[in-house]
């Protein structure tokens, strides 16, 4: 697999760790635990097209969001997260 | 010897080049070009080996690398090699090779009596057989299975060769180079593409190699001689002969592996064995041929009987004889070429039987059998003649006196690599074997592997198929060839004929993993009524087999007892790699001291040096303790250093911990989101130490923080963590708070780092400093500052503790930490100053109840550690609300607590559990564990810490450790973690 970062272009997938699908918008402080629970352990867990978070660990250091085919492999968009927000 | 079965002339081998080779101790001869089947089937030594479940004889079927049968090991020490294939062995003078699965030899095997315990080893038997009772699966019945059902023996010793990894990229990627793939590779070369061809062979040409056949006045091989010239004169084509496409994967990546030294006796100097290539190809073009079915009768695996193909291939390619005297047998019009090109070779054609009632060349000038079949091969260790008789009699007509039989069944797509990513093929009855769906994103497939059989067609398909892709790349050029003008025998009609339904002997489908039909059947008898089930039930198709040869004769087995269909059955998928690539491929130069990177501390040398003995954390090697004359044991040295170190002062590498700069107007605002304590109250010139949890509310790592300006900061984190926290920071900058206006990057490299400890480092210290006034009231306990010394050297002092004695941490430019790490030895002289190791540090740490790795284990709560209280009330961070949840506030948690044994002498150790005395030791009764132990000099005894349930209003409590892994029991009372200078007295002095 090879991700195409917006900084460093088309990359080996060794440079790059995935941390998972891209969650819900982190909830205010008070929030309360009902929220926070949702946010950190409730994955749609995709088969198919799947929003994931990926860090260019090995390269430029920037977090990207990644649209890929958890089956195939098949990479549609690679944005950086600036961009996304 | 003479070779016995080689013709007086013709073949593609070299016959002034004279090769000795051994087998099985023997000595043969054969010629440059052959391979060791072609040069054992010359020599006429015909049994090679023996079948991995009933250790039947068998021989060479076919010519290429979806050979079941002979499997043979290969050359002796470190270089041995087993289960490689004889007739993709290439002959070099003084090959060696064995048989395997035989004992005590190849001709008398002792374990055939397999053979005759067929109902007994029959599918399934595994399972049915050596059930009762379990306890004797492992010890028992396992090893036995092992040595009787197993294929050759690995190296005992290490591979004296080395393996390479590489990567390229191309636009065309051609799998394969026979007349389909060089088409191709021609077309589009002459347009200008990057074109990377591989093929497995040791020469490029495949089929036009194996079979006579003239094109455009040129006979095959010489056609293919101008072909890999013209190619070769291309700068933007390579070409890789002897080398496997084993694998397809996502977006366009394939893998290869390279034979570069297998054809030798050893790789040549500086060259490497194997290399591992990843391709990444734009378009690919898959043209890999074809793989003959064999025709499943009795006793079908006779040596001597060999596929048509094969059979052409050692007559026309290597001039070697299948026999003397053939039947040839099948259902199709290679019949009529392999009469023609084995007579050619100077062998008798004894008859020929054709399943087909009509049709095929009617003149063969030879006995003739029509709508017949050979029900079975006669013979023991060699094949000495058939029985035939008529297709569906049911009975042995006639018998018919022969060395050799060669069959076809018809050709079969070699699609295996395009399977790889999951599409299946369906069966198509035009041509009698499955094919793939023509929509495979990148890749096409072309000629004998889409179904395309003689070489006119398959020169077009090559020529058309590489004119597409250049197209969809946007290239053109000059578009394919005017059609080549091919001269061959006759090809492609067929009627399907897979198996004869009552033969007498075993019939076998599956040659490499011993499956017959009996075995499809009582597969489906039992209930395992799908392709997928029956291959797990009787190992059809698996192993490094893959089905390659057996597949659709298996498909239409099982389709009859289910009284389905072959296209509904289907195939099983066979999975990369198509054939077996080494681990040292894999491996590539990831062995030994190179498997993973290494990281020195800029004290390095020093250390080695002086006796230091290293211990790897993660890629990290740091002295573990330093070796002193007459010194035997660790514990010996670490006891040293830790009683030199509280009795006056030690010097230890602390540089592995990882370091990240952080600035910028925020930065204390970020610090606080990071951490469960606060930091923008934190005064210039102060350090703190910090905890940090994940959002989930368990710890994730802690550090001392120190504030050097206004706007700057210097994080710590633990050696293990320093990576992850830094991606975290990243994510939390990044995602979470953009807005906060902060830097910070890792300078964990840039400094050198080292702890001074003891009652004399202030005194020490003082010896090294330029003009700083390190007394208490003006750099007390937590200090930190930017200061010079050894006369201007840059450096950084923190007054922070791990080891709970006086202590700084002293960091210097990595450049300079060799200087200042030995001005420091000469300032602490005085003091006796002895450096120390990191066993010496988790002696001190565990006698002062600081947890590190083993107590930060993703388990652990703030407050189990005794932190609780360090959580901020007014501020938002990672992990506060989660860390609210009830579970994680309960009492009954594990908390923890330092152990001490009952009986001072007795050894604590690390993993063991903790359980009330006189209780049953089963998990509901487990109270916690220890996590950490050390022997400690100061207390003079083995200590702990670690965890147990409510374990702070527990002190003064006597339990059982018990060590399931050590399988050791002994008394321990439950104290405070604290357990040398409790007040801490020591550290602000």
């Amino acid at each position: 697999m090879r991700i195409d970062c917006p900084h460093c272009g088309l990359r080996s997938n060794e440079e790059f760790t995935i941390k998972g699908e891209v969650p819900k918008a982190r909830p205010d402080a008070e929030a309360g635990q009902d929220a926070y629970v949702d946010y950190v352990y409730i994955d749609k867990n995709t088969r198919g097209r799947n929003v994931e978070h990926w860090h260019h660990s090995g390269g430029c250091r920037a977090w990207l969001v990644v649209e890929r085919n958890t089956i195939t492999h098949e990479i549609y968009s690679v944005i950086d997260v600036q961009e996304a927000q | 010897m003479p070779q016995l079965f080689r013709s007086v002339s013709g073949g593609l081998i070299n016959r002034s080049e004279l090769l000795r080779f051994t087998f099985d101790g023997k000595d043969y001869t054969g010629y440059e070009g052959d391979t060791l089947a072609s040069a054992l089937l010359a020599n006429g030594v015909r049994l090679v080996g023996r079948s991995f479940k009933y250790h039947r004889p068998r021989g060479i079927l076919t010519a290429g690398v979806e050979e079941p049968n002979a499997l043979v090991e290969l050359r002796s020490g470190g270089r041995q090699e087993p289960n490689t294939r004889a007739t993709v062995v290439e002959l070099y003078d003084g090959l060696d090779a064995n048989s395997q699965n035989r004992w005590p030899s190849l001709k008398f095997d002792f374990l055939s009596i397999n053979q005759y315990a067929g109902p007994f080893l029959s599918a399934g038997f595994y399972y049915k057989t050596f059930m009762w009772p379990p306890s004797f699966w492992e010890p028992v019945y396992e090893r036995i299975i092992r040595r009787a059902a197993g294929l050759g023996f690995a190296a005992e010793s290490n591979d004296p060769d080395h393996y390479e990894k590489a990567n390229a990229h191309c636009d065309l990627l051609v799998i394969g180079a026979g007349p389909t793939g060089l088409q191709a590779a021609l077309t589009a070369a002459r347009a200008g593409a990057r074109v990377l061809i591989a093929d497995d062979g040791s020469r490029f040409g495949g089929a036009l190699l194996d079979e006579r056949v003239t094109i455009d006045g040129k006979d095959g091989a010489a056609w293919v001689d101008a072909a890999i010239a013209e190619l070769e004169s291309y700068a933007h084509v390579r070409m890789f002969p002897r080398t496997t496409v084993f694998g397809r994967y996502d977006a366009g990546t394939y893998g290869l592996l390279e034979r570069i030294g297998d054809h030798l006796a050893e790789p040549a100097p500086y060259t490497a064995r194997q290399c591992l290539w990843r391709v990444f190809a734009k378009r690919s073009i898959l043209a890999t041929g074809a793989i003959e079915r064999p025709i499943v009768f009795g006793d079908n695996d006779r040596p001597g009987v060999m596929l048509a193909g094969a059979a052409r291939t050692y007559a026309n390619r290597y001039g070697v004889q299948a026999g003397k005297k053939v039947v040839v047998c099948g259902n199709n019009d290679d019949i009529a070429r392999t009469v023609a090109d084995l007579g050619a070779a100077g062998a008798t054609i004894a008859a020929v039987v054709d399943t087909r009632a009509t049709g095929g060349a009617e003149d063969l000038g030879r006995p003739i059998y029509r709508n017949s079949v050979v029900r079975r091969a006669l013979g023991g260790q060699y094949v000495q003649g058939v029985e035939i008789g008529e297709v569906g009699g049911g009975i042995s007509t006639e018998k018919i006196d022969c060395d050799a039989v060669v069959m076809t069944g018809g050709w079969s797509p070699n699609i295996y690599v395009a399977t790889h990513l999951g599409q299946k093929p369906s069966y198509d009855e035009k041509i009698v074997g499955f094919t793939m769906p023509s929509d495979l994103g990148e890749m096409t497939i072309a000629g004998a592997a889409n179904g395309i059989y003689d070489t006119a067609g398959c020169l077009a398909a090559g020529a058309a198929v590489a004119t597409s892709a250049l197209d969809a790349m946007g290239m053109s050029g000059a578009k394919g060839d005017t059609a080549l003008d091919v001269d061959e025998g006759p090809s492609g009609q067929i009627e399907p004929f897979f198996y004869v339904k009552d033969a007498t002997g075993k019939c076998f489908v599956d040659f490499q993993n011993d499956v017959t039909d009996k075995d499809l059947k009582l597969a489906i008898q039992e209930g395992y009524d799908s392709a997928e089930h029956a291959k797990r039930y009787t190992t059809f198709g698996m192993a490094t087999d893959q089905g390659k040869t057996g597949s659709l004769n298996g498909a239409a087995i099982l389709a009859d007892a289910l009284g389905s269909s072959i296209a509904d059955v289907g195939v099983t998928t066979a999975r990369p790699p198509y054939t077996p690539v080494s681990f040292g491929a894999w491996a590539g130069h990831a062995v030994g001291e190179e498997f993973q990177p290494t990281r020195r501390t800029p004290m390095h040398d020093w250390h080695e040096e002086n006796g230091a003995v290293f211990v790897e954390a993660g890629l990290w090697y740091r002295p573990a303790y330093y070796r002193e004359p007459g010194e035997t044991t660790w514990q010996e040295s670490s006891d040293r250093e830790v009683l030199a170190t509280r009795g006056s002062v030690g010097l230890s590498d602390v540089s592995t911990l990882g370091k990240i700069d952080v600035q910028g107007p925020d930065a204390g605002a970020f610090l606080n989101k990071l951490y469960v304590n606060g930091w923008t109250k934190l005064a210039v010139g102060k350090a703190r130490y910090g905890l940090m949890l994940r959002e989930d509310g368990f710890v994730m790592d802690d550090g001392t923080t120190s504030r050097l300006d206004e706007d700057h900061y210097l994080m710590t984190t633990t050696t293990a963590n320093a990576g992850p926290v830094m991606a975290h920071m990243d994510y939390c900058h990044q995602i979470l708070w953009p807005e906060l206006d902060v830097q910070f990057v890792s300078v964990t490299e840039q400094w050198a780092q080292m702890a001074i400890a003891g009652p004399n480092a202030r005194k020490t210290l003082q010896g090294v400093v330029d003009d700083f006034d390190l007394s208490n009231e003006a750099f007390p306990f937590m200090g930190a500052a930017n200061l010079t010394i050894l006369g201007g050297m840059p450096a950084r002092l923190f007054r922070i503790s791990f080891s709970g004695e006086l202590a700084y941490e002293l960091a210097v430019p990595a450049d300079l930490g060799i200087a200042a790490w030995k001005g420091i030895m000469a300032a602490g002289a005085p003091y006796n100053i002895t450096p120390y190791g990191l066993e010496a540090l988790g002696a001190m740490r565990i006698e002062k109840g600081h947890p590190a790795g083993p107590e930060l284990d993703g388990r652990t709560t703030a407050d189990d550690l005794g932190m609780g209280r360090m959580h901020s009330k007014i501020k938002d961070f990672i992990g506060k609300t989660l860390a609210e949840r009830p579970a994680l506030k309960e009492t009954n948690r594990p908390q923890l607590v330092g152990i001490r044994p009952v009986d001072a002498s007795e050894r604590v150790s690390a993993g063991a559990h903790l359980l009330p005395p006189g209780a049953e030791q089963v998990i509901a009764n487990d109270q916690g564990w220890i996590s950490s132990a050390s022997h400690s000099p100061t207390l003079e005894s083995w200590i702990g810490i670690g965890f147990l349930k409510n374990g702070r209003d527990r002190i003064g409590e006597r339990l059982l450790a018990v060590d399931f892994v050590r399988e050791r029991e002994y008394q321990v009372e439950i104290v405070s973690p604290h357990m040398v200078d409790p007040k801490g007295e020591k550290l602000h002095g």
